[in-house]
């Protein structure tokens, strides 16, 4: 019985790549109706089905596909024409196949699958057309129409489609039947041929393909080749051009080469770094030899499990216009970059998640064709996917051009849902406020569909992302559209990493994460390393890099103590913040290595490696070290706001404040909270608007309150460089500038009194000093006097910093 | 006594792999271990409980160390004594335990089987299916599962 089970087999296989092809030729036959080419195409695959079901007795099977090939026979000769309904009935159709198959290859039969609803739409469908030919044909005309149905494409490509055809080994027998021969079998039933043909052929495929007299039918069988021949340009498939020489190979043989390869290149580490303290000319130049050839024998391993990522795509155009139709929306879907190639598993783990971010534009993106109108945009909503290869990951992209999402509105459903608070809100740029969608139990849709809505998507889209060593993060802009990235490792198996050394024990960052690396030496991290409310944060060119102490997440103690600090910039859900290492060993292709169950807990490793040196190390899952790191922190730190907003009236204490000079031995404070930014800007840069000074920044106009002179201070009148304290509110900025930062204290302690001068709030001793308490709003008037008038919700303009952190 | 012991972990004959551990002699199945390594590098795991001592490199593959000393709730490995790692492979899964030193491999008869000494106490307790009578000895067989279920 064998053999039998592997025929079933094979034909679960191949009928399902069949149906997959299938679904992108129906659909992209309702743009082109008259393609005689897709018809037959469609027309051949079902037969196929048909044929072999009838002969392995699987009878429902049959009978779906059998009025479904009848429609179709008697679309492609023209007597019926294709309607969306009944394009509508044939996926249906396919479906129902699919279920079939489903329940075939779990238990071995057809289950409880019912199929009389189908074939009763069909057989109406059919009967709605405007050709009275003969009634839907008893099972007896089949036999006789079906293969007269073939003859078509028989005689009309024969000689066309030859040299596309292809021949594999094991279809050898085909060779056999050219459109000559083909023609004498077509009087006798599918199921008598096949039967004729078992004993020499025990192999499902090539019965059915005996079956099948005209050249093309191969396609059916191919797991590449899908519907159209080569020739067919149209339909853009590119790659069955390299069906030809192909095998199938199981992927558990693939996995394992994929393993003893990164136990290959973990030993070619060893050796590499070992022999780099010989001197023997012949052994370094073997281990040369070997460290090349390890590396292309490793990307030929990993070339084997690429597949394009066309191979998901290809379902999308079905869920898009299902959804579409459904929704009444009308979309175009546009995919870039289809033959970016990612491993197969990966590519399997992306495919849930990718397939429901496409639902989710569908649904929540673009809008109805009507609000499209209003919004002066075509009726026809645009929905890409892009796929491209950057720096070691593959990097995909669903965007459309709908509503986008706005931040205000998802900022105050959060703070509605009680998921953070509206204090943790008014500090959050924009984008930071985006990524909130991916908390769990957050969904904005107005109405809950049954499409999408239901509360439970973002989050598991990113836990399934994470959970392959992905990141994913969202970009909108209102009225323009939203655009979601995946960034996806190529392989699972060997990833790049950045080894560190913290507290004389090794530890590996996976790449994926990081940005950059800033050392300071200890002169340059007194200076440059700074205290926000218990937190340290780093000016990396004017932004606030929040700062995490590796040895503070482990519970370790640094064993660096000259004072240097080294910062590896770590970006995680859209967020960037540095993680401080003792030192920074070196980048290394690591080969991932699962840990035990009590060691997963701990949830801070993704995973083990050995090094080079043969010693393990552990790898740093980066998502939860930011999440364990960053979210104590700001709830710390709200919880100090919290508790101060209850004791304290006036809005200064408790506060942290930004210390500033500005000239003549005056000091001032600014609330830290007010600050998103500090910049350096060149005087020659600063320049006029009538009596107003301005300075171009990120492409913006931002307009500039010299502290000095707002108070009436006297401090040096030109200096080359301006220190400045960019101020933004609801998308609109403005620079104070003043003549030295000097440093960030705890507003706590203060002494205040209430001598003040115009500009100022009073005046309070901080750092054993007289400082004067900046009123800000006066500041930024004098600045800008229309700052505050603008609508809160104004649009943003494009000069407002898109990432500002978090102070 | 003996009937209580039989329903929570039947006495079995058979061979044990036996180790000492700050004095005492234990045993676990032989079928159960894989390998005996002498000291190995350890890479500790920053936040991990307490039993877990670290992670070796066998051959490439990345094993968990556990403590066995810290299991069973004995005082440390006295400054300069290496431990012997102990390899063993449960549920298709190596996993390694730390011990003094390893011992013979010993035949033990089920009719030399009692129930844990009534001595033994805490964490222990649980993690010792009981004792063989050996001449002039005690044999303690630890339950495997258990002790490196960490």
């Amino acid at each position: 019985m064998d053999g039998l089970d592997d025929i079933v087999e094979e034909f679960l296989v191949e009928s399902h790549e069949n149906l997959d092809q299938l679904d992108t030729d129906l659909v992209a036959l309702e743009q082109e109706p008259d393609s005689r080419e897709r018809l037959s195409s469609i027309f051949r695959t079902i037969h196929t089905i048909k044929g072999t079901s009838g002969f392995l007795a699987f009878n429902r099977l049959e009978e779906v596909t059998h009025v479904g090939e009848n429609m179709l026979s008697r679309l492609r000769d023209g007597e019926l024409a294709l309607t969306p309904q009944r394009t509508s009935v044939l996926l249906q159709m396919v479906d129902t196949v699919r279920s079939l198959l489903t329940s075939i290859e779990a238990t071995g039969g057809e289950g409880s699958v019912d199929v009389s609803a189908v074939v009763a739409d069909i057989s109406v469908a059919m009967e709605d057309g405007p050709a009275p030919a003969a009634e839907a044909p008893a099972a007896a005309e089949t036999a006789v129409e079906a293969p007269a149905a073939q003859q078509a494409p028989a005689e009309k490509a024969p000689a066309k489609k030859a040299p596309a055809k292809r021949a594999p080994a094991k279809r050898a027998p085909r060779a056999a039947a050219v459109p000559a021969p083909a023609v004498e079998e077509l009087p006798e039933t599918p199921q008598e041929d096949l039967r004729a043909d078992l004993p020499e052929e025990p192999v499902a495929p090539a019965p059915v393909a005996e079956e099948h007299p005209v050249p093309e039918p191969a396609v059916a069988d191919h797991p590449e080749g899908d519907g159209v021949p080569a020739s067919d340009a149209a339909g853009g498939q590119a790659r069955r051009a390299v069906a030809d020489s192909t095998i199938r190979v199981d992927v558990d043989l693939l996995d394992e080469l994929m393993l003893l390869v990164g136990e290959l290149v973990l030993t070619r580490n060893q050796i590499v770094q070992n022999v780099a303290r010989q001197t023997d000319t012949d052994l370094i130049r073997a281990s040369q030899r070997l460290n090349l050839i390890a590396s292309e024998l490793q990307e030929g391993v990993m070339k084997t499990r690429m597949q394009p990522i066309d191979h998901i795509w290809s379902k999308l155009p079905r869920v898009v216009r299902d959804l579409g139709l459904q929704l009444k929306k009308s979309i175009r879907l546009e995919m870039e970059g289809r033959d970016t190639e990612l491993d197969k598993t990966l590519l399997e783990a992306v495919k849930d998640p990718l397939t429901h971010l496409v639902r989710n534009s569908v649904d929540h993106g673009i809008e109805a064709p009507e609000a499209r109108k209003k919004a002066g945009k075509p009726a026809e909503g645009v929905l890409t996917l892009r796929a491209r290869h950057e720096s070691g990951q593959v990097v995909v992209e669903v965007a459309d051009d709908g509503a986008g999402i706005d931040p205000a509105k998802l900022g105050a459903k959060a703070v509605q849902r009680g998921l953070l608070t509206q204090e943790a809100l008014n500090r959050m740029s924009p984008a930071d406020v985006l990524q909130l969608i991916f908390l769990p139990g957050f969904s904005t849709a107005a109405a809950v569909t049954n499409v999408s809505g239901r509360g439970v998507g973002m989050d598991v889209v990113k836990t399934n992302i994470e959970s392959i060593g992905g990141t994913i993060e969202v970009e909108s802009d209102p009225g323009v559209g939203t655009v979601c990235r995946l960034r996806i490792p190529l392989t699972l198996a060997i990833v790049p990493a950045l080894t560190v050394e913290c507290a004389s024990d090794r530890y590996a960052i996976p790449q994926i994460s990081l940005q950059e690396l800033v050392s300071l030496d200890a002169e340059k991290a007194a200076n440059a390393v700074e205290e926000v409310g218990g937190a340290q944060v780093y000016r990396l060119r004017g932004e606030l890099l929040p700062l995490v102490r590796l040895t503070d997440v482990l519970g370790l103690t640094s064993e660096r103590h000259d004072g240097h600090v080294v910062i590896a910039v770590l970006r995680s859900e859209g967020r960037r913040f540095g993680l401080v290492v003792d030192r920074v060993i070196n980048t290394e292709e690591i080969v991932v290595k699962a840990v035990g169950g009590q060691l997963k807990a701990i949830g801070l490793y993704s995973g083990a490696t050995v090094l080079g040196d043969g010693t393990v190390a552990l790898i740093l899952d980066v998502q939860a070290l930011a999440r364990r790191a960053l979210r104590t922190e700001t709830t710390d730190r709200q919880e100090a706001r919290a508790g101060s907003l209850q004791t304290v009236s006036a809005e200064t204490d408790r506060q942290r404040m930004l210390l500033a000079a500005i000239g003549g031995g005056r000091r001032v404070a600014i609330p830290l909270d007010t600050v998103t930014r500090l910049e350096q800007v060149r005087t020659e840069s600063v320049e006029k608007v009538g009596n107003r000074e301005v300075v171009q920044y990120r492409g913006a106009i931002l307009p500039m309150v010299r502290l000095d002179r707002h108070l009436g201070a006297y401090g040096e009148t030109e200096r080359e460089v301006l220190e400045v304290i960019v101020y933004s509110d609801h998308g609109r900025s403005v620079a104070i500038v003043v003549e030295e930062i000097l440093d960030i204290v705890d507003g706590e302690a203060a002494v205040r009194s209430d001598i003040d001068d115009m500009g100022l709030l009073g005046s309070a001793v901080l750092g054993d000093k007289v400082t004067e308490l900046l009123d800000v709003r006066a500041a930024i008037l004098a600045a800008d006097p229309a700052f505050y008038s603008a609508p809160a919700s104004s649009s943003t303009p494009a000069g407002v910093p898109d990432s500002l952190l978090e102070v | 006594m003996t009937a209580p012991t039989r329903s929570l972990a039947p006495a079995t004959s058979g061979q044990l792999a036996t180790f000492r551990l700050d004095g005492d002699l234990y045993g676990i199945e032989v079928e159960h271990v894989q390998e005996v390594l002498r000291s190995q590098q350890l890479t500790r795991v920053p936040l991990a409980p307490t039993a877990v001592a670290g992670l070796i490199n066998l051959r490439g593959q990345v094993v968990t160390a556990i403590e066995l000393r810290e299991r069973l709730g004995r005082p440390a490995r006295p400054e300069g004594t290496d431990p012997v790692v102990i390899v063993v492979r449960l549920h298709g899964e190596a996993v390694s335990m730390l011990v003094d030193s390893i011992a013979d491999v010993v035949d033990v008869d089920a009719g030399d089987f009692e129930a844990p000494p009534d001595t033994l106490e805490g964490q222990a307790r649980e993690l010792i299916r009981g004792a063989y009578k050996l001449d002039g000895k005690l044999l303690l067989a630890l339950d495997v599962q258990k002790a490196l279920s960490a």
